[in-house]
């Protein structure tokens, strides 16, 4: 059952893309009606969809911060310590 | 011992030391018999809090079973993980493994119910010297040395836990294992929380625990991924709460960890490596030091052990069945491990901390505490981490295993299927608590240490945050993730030193020191001959 579904959802991949779109519009529509009383700095209260932002950014941050550690030297042969 | 007491950690001596003798149809009841009474054993002592086991030895007093709030909980997850991971390796025939698995959980239990120095040591190296075993159980070349690597980190913190300890006894007169005094620390309280720290897997003491889980048994590194740091997580909750410095040692860790686990190509390597990260957190928490952060520290151990596991238990059911753990070598599977792959979603969206899951009512409560303690670049951070997490835990990993490019030759497409009903039933367990944690909270909150706080993690505001933090992330993986492919790479870490240092040393002795020591024995020969 599981692996149709997962082969009736692959099918229709950009529906499946079309409605996460849907769901982050919604998230973030909703997260600018929310109560901020809770928040910790200005920035939450100021900035609309603030902790998508910061998800997003976030996200590309850790990224590039391995791509670059990695390219850097750190990833090397598997074989390194076979030597 | 006071009659009622019977120490949990002696029901699983016991058990192993008598499990050769139980054989055929009788050792699966045994298997699964042994940790539920040690489970029921441990649910006892939590309805009659007080101290037990206290015996003379020397000069000092042992005390074997300090029962209190912070013990109760820790033991508790102990012990169920204890049943869990029993089951999830009930297939397996080798009985020292099961030995080495009870005796590692008996050291677990014995540290946690410790209340002197010498009876934490004590059950400190069994779970050292046992957990060694469940590496070498897999029985080739790599999980033997990695195994030797393990015990002699190992052994060294032991020793600089010991000189702590000993050092302290020796100021102080005192062998007690409680609050140190961390607004004014001595070189022994360094000592100890640097002995401790090296099992908490804290930089730069960390590079063992990726090592080591990944060339354990499958069942091995499901045992291993829930006892070894959060007993050291227990240890530090103990007597290092408010130590400034394990703010940034635990932020440091949460970052460095899911860095490595971005770049990881090993299943079982990038699960330590979270583990690395999420244990990050929970030292931040006893950093932070507040009822609230300790409680965070203390409910993030409970709900990582059972992810974890979870997560450990669906890599392990990968390995047994395709004889792979790397994910250049693996993809497309859910055609041919669907119940598996569920239970990884669910691992990883747990990890991930997903409304609803057990993450999102554990690590929120460090964070908010962070946040309350006007330490907003620790929030911040952590919830970089957040983030981070659900990338490496959530989408790649499952992604790359389940769903990306098929990478898997013929002979692993071939021998890939789900595991036994054992397995399958050990991840069903812990995916179910995974679940249920979060969504009933009181279950885990009535048994946090400090009564003086609440937490409500399901108010809009947290929940928005929550979920535009993971969709976005999601977006951001999803135009970025043929930046995160796995190579057919290792990442150099601290082992290094370590390594080269042991290879450096073995030439140094095997060269100038041989031909020095030969050369001298000739110059004596010739001397003694001419004489």
């Amino acid at each position: 059952m599981i692996i149709n579904l997962i082969d009736y959802l692959r099918d229709r991949l950009q529906t499946v893309i079309y409605c996460c779109y849907g769901v982050m519009a919604f998230i973030v529509i909703w997260s600018m009606s929310v109560d901020t009383s809770h928040a910790h700095t200005w920035a939450e209260k100021m900035i609309p969809g603030f902790w998508s932002l910061f998800g997003l950014g976030s996200c590309a941050v850790v990224i590039m911060v391995a791509r670059w550690y990695g390219k850097s030297g750190i990833q090397a042969r598997e074989d390194y310590y076979d030597k | 011992m006071t009659s009622s007491f019977i120490h949990p950690a002696l029901i699983m001596i016991v058990g192993a030391c008598l499990l050769p003798l139980v054989r055929g149809p009788f050792r699966k009841p045994y298997l699964f018999l042994i940790p539920l009474l040690t489970f029921i054993d441990v649910v006892y002592l939590s309805q009659h809090p007080g101290t037990y086991g206290v015996f003379q030895f020397m000069n000092w007093e042992l005390t074997f079973g300090r029962v209190d709030r912070l013990s109760m909980i820790f033991g508790f997850i102990m012990a169920l993980m204890a049943i869990i991971g029993t089951i999830y390796g009930m297939h397996v025939e080798d009985e020292w493994q099961h030995i080495a698995a009870w005796f590692y959980v008996a050291g677990s239990l014995g540290a946690i119910y410790a209340a002197d120095y010498i009876t934490l040591f004590l059950f400190w190296e069994m779970m050292a010297f046992a957990s060694t075993f469940l590496i070498w159980a897999r029985k080739d070349e790599e999980a033997l040395a990695a195994g030797y690597r393990y015990i002699l980190v190992h052994t060294f913190g032991g020793v600089v836990l010991l000189l702590g300890f000993v050092l302290r006894y020796q100021a102080t007169g005192d062998l007690s294992f409680g609050q140190l005094n961390v607004s004014s620390p001595e070189l022994y309280t360094w000592l100890i929380m640097i002995g401790l720290m090296l099992n908490a897997a804290v930089p730069p003491l960390h590079s063992w625990l990726p090592d080591a889980y990944s060339k354990a048994t499958a069942v091995g590194a499901v045992f291993m991924c829930a006892f070894t740091t959060k007993t050291a997580v227990y240890t530090l909750i103990r007597s290092c709460s408010g130590f400034e410095v394990l703010i940034y040692l635990g932020v440091i860790m949460a970052i460095y960890g899911i860095i490595y686990a971005v770049m990881e190509n090993d299943v079982r390597k990038l699960l330590g490596w979270e583990i690395v990260s999420q244990v990050g957190y929970m030292v931040a928490g006893i950093g932070i030091g507040t009822s609230l952060a300790i409680n965070g520290a203390a409910a993030h151990a409970f709900a990582h052990i059972l992810y974890k596991g979870l997560l450990f238990m669906a890599a392990g059911a990968i390995l047994t069945s395709t004889g792979r753990q790397k994910l250049t070598q693996l993809g497309g599977l859910y055609k041919k491990m669907p119940a598996t792959m569920v239970f990884m979603l669910i691992g990883g969206l747990a990890v991930s901390g997903l409304p609803l899951m057990s993450g999102f009512i554990s690590k929120s409560m460090i964070i908010t505490a962070a946040f309350e303690s006007h330490l907003l670049w620790v929030g911040f951070a952590l919830i970089l981490v957040s983030a981070g997490t659900f990338l490496a835990a959530g989408l790649r990993l499952p992604y790359l295993i389940f769903f990306g490019k098929n990478n898997c030759s013929k002979e692993t497409w071939e021998k890939a299927q789900d595991p036994s009903w054992n397995m399958q039933l050990g991840m069903a367990i812990g995916g179910f608590l995974c679940i249920f944690l979060g969504c009933y909270t009181p279950f885990l909150y009535s048994m946090l240490p400090n009564t003086d706080v609440t937490f409500h993690p399901y108010n809009a505001y947290h929940l928005s945050e929550t979920l535009q933090v993971m969709a976005f992330t999601g977006f951001g993986f999803f135009m970025l993730r043929n930046y995160v492919l796995p190579q057919n790479t290792i990442s150099l870490d601290m082992d290094w030193f370590y390594r080269m240092g042991g290879r450096a040393f073995l030439w140094t002795v095997k060269n100038p020191l041989q031909w020095f020591d030969t050369a001298l024995g000739k110059f004596t020969k010739s001397l003694l001959l001419t004489v």
